[in-house]
């Protein structure tokens, strides 16, 4: 085991330069840059916890909701068909590629479920003035995840189909595609809640 | 740059990637863990350079299939035509989508070209022992960290549009192999820019390394 620098809570070092540098007192708003490079290292002023926790529940609601409604909604003489957000999985699936269905699957199904699953996990037990357990590890699998969460991608995914097709038939977007459009925002918002610095700080 | 800036690492220290601690290490032990949350620590990315190579290597490698290859098949009217990613683009700006069209050439064709060619240029300035414009090579980093993930866009219009036209049946679309490379282009490139230690850039600078 190492020993901790002793009363340099505030104290990190850059994680793109390595620079060492105190961070400000949680005052005011914005962010606070790097003095070397200018990346972000925190965002100041925000409520640890009941921000991203209150962001976690309604990504829930808006994740169940956006697979449980249509996505699109298809019009073509007279004829309606509606499209869901796992249906394209299925087809994938069903069309003898089941490997460009897992990666499909994955960056818009599981890694959102469990970017959401964790954020709840997290701050659910911290606002009850419990320790979540196993900390670490569902800190370390937050951070890993993120990047592969990719449904504002595919939103903008759904749009370019959606235009490409009007042309032949009228496309009308279900309900699935305003909630994901919600959801989108809330978990981009959620991501740059989560600060592990101040998380441990509070636990410790 | 001046000499005096403190660096962890110039200090002996570690600091941790996921709860943020600065810790100083013991002078003996060969595995260091976080006294706050226990993972493990490592001064930069363990083998970040060959790791990251081998990706990009990787993606260079499937980035021609995955251009040459069709994404998709699509039927209508018992005429089949086959869209690769740039006959995409063609399709979108022929039928006057220009903004459309521009969006899908630059996350399918732009960001996916300038990231290999920045992460290249970076591993290549690292390994050379570049001091020059630190600051702008950590900017190109965040910058292909940021947009890599976006040229997956072209993969998924193939999954909604599979799920579409088949309800309709004015058309069958069909996904091809182009966009099982496409994708997996999308993700060694993303590996590649997560492996690389924009750090490396830094520790050129500092005295111990002007060799």
């Amino acid at each position: 085991m190492s020993a901790i620098i002793p009363q340099h809570h505030d104290l990190i070092a850059c994680p793109e330069c390595d620079l060492l540098q105190h961070l400000p007192s949680e005052q005011g708003r914005g962010r606070v840059h790097c003095r070397r490079c200018g990346c972000t290292l925190h965002h100041l002023g925000r409520d640890a916890i009941a921000l991203p926790l209150a962001l976690g529940l309604a990504a829930l609601v808006l994740f169940i909701l956006s697979n449980a409604f249509p996505l699109l909604e298809f019009h073509l003489q007279g004829r309606h068909d509606t499209t869901y957000l796992l249906a394209g999985i299925r087809e994938l699936y069903a069309a003898g590629m089941p490997l460009l269905a897992s990666v499909v699957a994955f960056t818009t199904f599981v890694a959102p479920a469990l970017h959401i699953a964790l954020l709840i996990y997290l701050y659910l037990p911290l606002i009850l003035g419990q320790r979540p357990p196993a900390l670490a590890m569902a800190l370390r699998l937050t951070q890993a995840i993120l990047p592969w969460s990719m449904l504002e991608i595919f939103l903008l995914g759904v749009l370019v189909a959606g235009v490409k097709l009007a042309e032949q038939a009228t496309i009308v977007p279900g309900p699935a595609a305003w909630s994901l459009g919600v959801l989108v925002i809330v978990l981009a918002a959620a991501a740059t809640q989560v600060h592990p610095h101040r998380l441990w700080d509070r636990v410790t | 740059m001046n000499s005096t800036v403190a660096t962890s690492a110039g200090q002996q220290l570690l600091s941790c990637h996921t709860c943020g601690l600065v810790s100083r290490p013991p002078a003996t032990t060969a595995s260091v863990r976080c006294p706050r949350c226990g993972v493990a620590l490592h001064p930069r990315i363990p083998r970040s350079l060959s790791r990251s190579w081998a990706f990009l290597a990787a993606a260079i490698m499937l980035y021609l299939p995955a251009n040459l290859l069709p994404i998709m098949h699509v039927t209508s009217l018992g005429q089949t035509r086959s869209d690769t990613i740039m006959s995409g683009v063609d399709f979108l700006m022929m039928h006057g989508m220009w903004p459309l069209a521009l969006i899908v050439f630059i996350a399918s064709v732009l960001v996916p070209v300038s990231k290999i060619v920045i992460l290249v240029y970076l591993l290549l300035s690292v390994q050379m022992r570049s001091q020059s414009r630190p600051r702008d090579r950590t900017r190109l980093y965040r910058f292909t960290e940021f947009v890599g993930r976006w040229s997956m866009v072209d993969v998924f219009v193939v999954t909604v549009l599979v799920a579409l036209v088949r309800l309709g049946n004015v058309a069958e679309v069909e996904a091809a192999p182009g966009a099982l490379f496409f994708a997996g282009v999308v993700i060694l490139t993303m590996l590649a820019a997560r492996t690389f230690d924009p750090r490396l850039i830094w520790d050129n600078l500092e005295p111990s390394h002007d060799k």
